[in-house]
């Protein structure tokens, strides 16, 4: 009994050290993206990240947002329009593209995403939107 | 140790917010002397609601339950809960409606119909007549409502697959096509006949045109007219940020309310309406600056406006006796609650009533029915326990309606308590 309470504590120090992560790098990317998600993605995705039922698909715990992080990018770079199942349901508007951000603005904001509506999911650097910006261009 | 399970079911609860949702019904927020009852729960979306003269009620699914996408709902013992369901209609989809002996109902690119025999019974449910296919169906604005007019015509809202008919739709810098191809074949109402089979374009007619999407319409039998609530545009602000702010673009434009006589043009996508200044604008992906007219003055404009981005998802005429003079021959519309007010606060939610005299409002519009949202914090569409979508009235004046959010249908009845 004694071991189950001490390995349940435990769990939840590690719980708890992940969700404060004190990365300085990570927390300026995270404001920065938040900046760039109440201009460019609230209206649609909404302030809880939880979209609108049919229309706009969730940003929570989804494939999407929390798997393949080239996959996200172009997903920015080049809008998304396609039937696709989301967490069990359909989104019928289409996402366009937001060629006006910069690479810097798009790994802020996915970094944002990926970190915040209760995800957790590693950063995304400048590096990689440049490569698949340069993948786009060729 | 119980204390420290709690405790961490609670935090798990928390972190994740997988048991925020629960079955509580909401009480709805009614005038005095109203009563609600909770005629069926659960049902999953339901969209459009219809009811025979003996009873029954027909809801229509958006998307289909154990493979049936209507489903009948009747009350046995008269006590106004369904307590026998039957369920029929391999389609998903919205419109539903009954007329001289048929039901009628859509899915997202057909409409079908089926017979009732002389025990009000559907005769056969598996083999419905189609009488329309082939209609546009790219997702957005899909569903496909219709009303009748009883005299051998359907009418069937096709909404136009676009927001604003942007070359590539909702992205900001990008023009709106001149023409916009989307009004040949969607962004109005077409009239089809009720007895010919497989028609598409080539056999209905564009009744009216302009109406970027049609939720809510209804034949209004007093004035013979069909008239009909459209979802105005979105994202004035986040497409042109330069002419129009948070604040401008959670009010505008207004979501419209219009008679629709054959061959009008309400103007979507070249204009909007502006409730503050009164008229219709041109739009900013033509040309428009916020208050530039162009020649939308030529179009249509509204009998009523309404605050922006609700989305008027029904529209009932009332002509029971049930409720009082008062509602006699008025129009009650659900809305279905806004997402593109935001970063604003939500507005609809709710099922508002405009009193009406020879098919024109005769007073300004009141909330008749509220809180279907459930009083959620910060409300987003998503945190919504219900959203209002289809209403319905059966032969003592009594309303239904529909929600497809939470899956509950009400039977709202006058008691003078």
């Amino acid at each position: 009994m004694k071991k189950l309470l001490i390995s349940f504590a435990i769990l939840t120090l590690v719980l708890l050290m992940s969700f404060t992560s004190s990365q300085p790098d990570l927390k300026i990317s995270m404001q920065r993206g938040k900046k760039v998600y109440d201009t460019y993605c609230l209206t649609c995705h909404q302030a809880d990240g939880a979209g609108v039922p049919r229309m706009n698909p969730p940003l929570i715990k989804t494939t999407y947002v929390l798997g393949d992080k080239k996959r996200l990018i172009n997903i920015i770079l080049k809008g998304f329009n396609e039937a696709v199942e989301i967490n069990g349901d359909y989104y019928d508007n289409p996402m366009p593209a937001q060629p006006q951000l910069n690479d810097q603005q798009i790994a802020d904001v996915l970094t944002y995403v990926r970190n915040s509506f209760g995800n957790k999911a590693s950063a995304v650097g400048i590096g990689e939107v440049k490569v698949e910006r340069m993948k786009l261009k060729k | 140790m119980n204390r420290i399970i709690l405790l961490v079911v609670v935090l798990a609860c928390y972190t994740f917010s997988a048991c925020a949702q629960t079955g509580t019904p909401v009480s709805l927020k009614l005038p005095s002397g109203f009563k609600a009852i909770v005629v069926a729960e659960k049902l999953s979306r339901a969209r459009h609601i219809a009811v025979h003269t003996n009873g029954d009620v027909y809801v229509k699914l958006e998307r289909l339950r154990d493979g049936k996408g209507i489903i009948r709902l009747r009350d046995t013992n008269g006590d106004g809960v369904a307590d026998e369901q039957f369920a029929f209609g391999n389609y998903g989809g919205t419109g539903i409606a009954i007329s001289n002996g048929y039901l009628y109902a859509s899915s997202d690119d057909e409409v079908f119909r089926y017979k009732f025999n002389n025990k009000n019974e559907i005769e056969n449910p598996d083999a419905p007549e189609k009488i329309v296919t082939g209609l546009v169906n790219k997702r957005q604005h899909a569903s496909k409502s219709i009303t009748l007019d009883g005299k051998g015509f359907i009418y069937v809202n096709i909404g136009a697959p676009s927001n604003a008919c942007q070359e590539q739709d909702r992205t900001a810098g990008s023009p709106g096509q001149m023409p916009c191809p989307i009004l040949e074949t969607a962004g109005g109402i077409w009239q089809f006949r009720i007895d010919k089979l497989n028609q598409s374009y080539a056999d209905g007619v564009r009744y009216v045109t302009g109406l970027r999407n049609v939720v809510g319409l209804d034949w209004n039998t007093s004035v013979n007219e069909l008239f009909v609530t459209q979802h105005g545009r979105d994202q004035l602000n986040t497409l042109h940020p330069t002419l129009f702010n948070n604040e401008q673009s959670a009010e505008l434009p207004a979501e419209e309310f219009f008679i629709a006589k054959k061959g009008m043009d309400f103007g979507w996508p070249y204009c909007y309406y502006d409730p503050f200044q009164k008229k219709k604008i041109q739009s900013p992906e033509y040309g428009g600056d916020g208050k530039k007219e162009g020649d939308c003055g030529t179009k249509e404009q509204p009998l009523y406006a309404f605050p922006a981005h609700w989305g008027p998802n029904a529209l009932l005429f009332y002509t029971g006796n049930q409720f009082g003079s008062k509602y006699k021959d008025g129009a009650f519309i659900a809305f279905h609650g806004s997402w593109n007010r935001a970063p604003l606060k939500q507005g609809g939610y709710n099922v508002v009533f405009v009193p009406m005299k020879n098919g024109k409002p005769s007073g300004d519009y009141e909330i008749f029915a509220d809180d279907f949202a459930g009083g959620a914090e910060n409300l987003t569409p998503s945190k919504a326990k219900h959203r209002p979508c289809g209403l319905a009235m059966d032969k003592d004046g009594a309303m239904y309606i529909a929600d497809d959010q939470g899956g509950t249908i009400w039977k709202i009845i006058y008691t003078g308590k």
